[in-house]
């Protein structure tokens, strides 16, 4: 062990002070309501709206992952109209904040009274009311999904760039074709580029879930405003949400530290 | 094998191949030599068509490269065709891009099960034979990284012979090696040639192209400057800009 200058015991001794108040403030500040935090803890309901979390985390990461790498792959095609489609949309998605597309979504019933898939001058196939069709589910997976896939696409572009043009040379000159060309060679090496950023967001994702709240939508967050506006433990409850936030982050953490380590082998 | 015509390639408004006629026949050998920004690598870049070409004509096996040709014009053929022409012709790059996800064996067996479509047992034996032939049979399962500039050469040749081209393209194959490892690869190509197979080498590498080549080109501004037999060129240039050519690359050595 080196010796340390006395400055930093005196820091840590500081600093052990301080954590030591706030918590002992915490603990006994009656007004927490732990009690209340462990008796909702593991209620049924709140279970049902960390289920919900994970779903819209994981529907709107798959969406933002499938849809970000068609998107990248477009944005660097030689194709002039593709790459511009692909910039105009990453553009408009990145711009307008994710919020207002969820309230957008939700209301999309104003824009089109009904949603009509009709062969032109054929018959109808299909036909609905939107209210019907976008649900606040649904509306929830698009605002989140939809966005997602703008920033991912950008990671996505990232990694395909920082391969070098060599590797897809040697791969065209083996007789592969494009599309092989990405699966096989360029996206598993983009991968150590993509891998850590992509951890970054599904972290901010399962937090971005909470704006669903919004459209009442039954996930982490709402069903605990559901809950505290029937009972008035409002602070309580908003630490259950907290906790499982926490808790949930963590374990990702832990998964993205482990998936880097992966991939930055070889 | 190999014929081409008033081949031209710009790269905006500049013109790095102004004109390349060339025949290399089947089973010979041809070296590619000329100062840097001379257009050798362009032009075997557009022998398999990983660069369009800007006017003449190629013909690998009797067929034209990269095109189709209707009433005098030249149409791009589609990815398809292109991709199939390709098979027929192996390269091989000054840097080697071996793909660093794969072991040796995963490298060179990877073309011939996606692209041929061979079976995998049967594509497996035939990469560990082509491993053997380059001298690393015992290390088929390395990753790149775990293998020195000589050695990732090596199975980069293996890989290419996989997809048993008619044709082989050399593009600087020992430039960027240590001295030391130079003469493992120009074995490995030696023999390749002594085997029968059509090759076309650009490189630095005079004693190479005395011993192994049947005819050597000297290249120069985007132009073949001087061809013929590589003893008679390498002990006499005619031309001005070879005799300078070589007196600057021997007196480096």
């Amino acid at each position: 062990m080196p010796l340390r200058h006395p400055g930093t015991w005196i820091a840590i001794a500081f600093v052990l002070l301080i954590v030591a108040a706030v918590l002992a403030s915490v603990v006994s500040n009656a007004a927490f309501q732990w009690p209340v935090v462990g008796q909702y803890m593991l209620d049924p309901q709140i279970l049902a709206g960390l289920g919900r979390t994970l779903e819209l985390t994981v529907v709107a990461m798959v969406i933002g992952l499938a849809l970000g790498t068609v998107l990248a792959v477009l944005r660097l095609s030689a194709n002039p109209l593709l790459s511009t489609v692909s910039w105009v949309y990453i553009w408009f998605f990145r711009s307008v904040p994710v919020l207002v597309q969820l309230i957008f979504w939700y209301n999309f019933g104003a824009l089109y009274s009904s949603i009509t898939l009709r062969i032109p001058f054929g018959p109808t196939l299909f036909s609905a009311s939107t209210n019907t069709v976008i649900t606040p589910l649904l509306a929830a997976f698009a605002g989140l999904g939809l966005s997602q896939a703008a920033y991912t696409a950008e990671v996505i572009r990232a990694g395909i760039v920082s391969v070098p043009a060599g590797q897809s040379r040697a791969a065209a000159a083996l007789g592969m074709r494009r599309m092989m060309i990405y699966r096989r060679i360029v996206l598993p090496q983009a991968m150590k580029v993509i891998i850590p950023p992509v951890g970054n967001e599904v972290i901010s994702m399962v937090k971005n879930t909470s704006l669903v709240s919004v459209l009442a939508l039954a996930e982490l967050l709402y069903t605990a405003q559901l809950i505290y506006s029937r009972t008035y433990q409002t602070i309580p409850l908003l630490i259950v949400a907290s906790l499982w936030y926490l808790i949930i982050v963590s374990i990702l953490s832990v998964g993205q530290h482990f998936l880097e380590r992966k991939f930055r082998q070889r | 094998m190999l014929r081409i015509r008033g081949l031209r390639k710009k790269y905006g408004n500049r013109e790095v191949l102004r004109g390349i006629d060339l025949d290399v026949a089947a089973g010979s050998v041809l070296c590619v030599i000329g100062p840097s920004g001379s257009g050798k690598s362009t032009l075997l870049s557009c022998i398999n068509h990983l660069e369009a070409i800007d006017g003449g004509r190629l013909w690998v096996g009797g067929q034209l490269v990269g095109y189709r040709e209707h009433k005098g014009r030249l149409h791009e053929l589609p990815e398809r065709e292109v991709a199939r022409m390709r098979q027929g012709i192996g390269m091989v790059f000054q840097q080697f891009n071996l793909f660093p996800h794969m072991t040796a064996l995963q490298n060179t067996v990877e073309a011939p099960i996606r692209v041929k479509r061979m079976a995998r047992d049967g594509a497996r034996k035939a990469a560990l034979g082509l491993l053997e032939r380059v001298g690393l049979g015992d290390k088929h399962d390395r990753y790149p990284a775990q293998l020195s500039g000589g050695e990732q050469q090596r199975v980069a040749i293996a890989r290419a012979l996989a997809m048993d081209p008619g044709l082989m393209l050399f593009d600087e194959p020992t430039s960027a090696l240590d001295p030391e490892l130079v003469g493992e690869v120009l074995a490995v190509m030696r023999d390749l040639a002594r085997s029968g197979m059509t090759m076309v080498v650009v490189t630095h590498e005079l004693g190479f192209a005395r011993e192994v080549a049947d005819d050597l080109v000297f290249m120069d501004a985007g132009r073949i400057v001087e061809r013929g037999d590589p003893r008679a060129i390498l002990a006499a240039p005619k031309e001005k800009r070879t005799q300078d050519f070589l007196s600057r690359v021997i007196q480096s050595v």
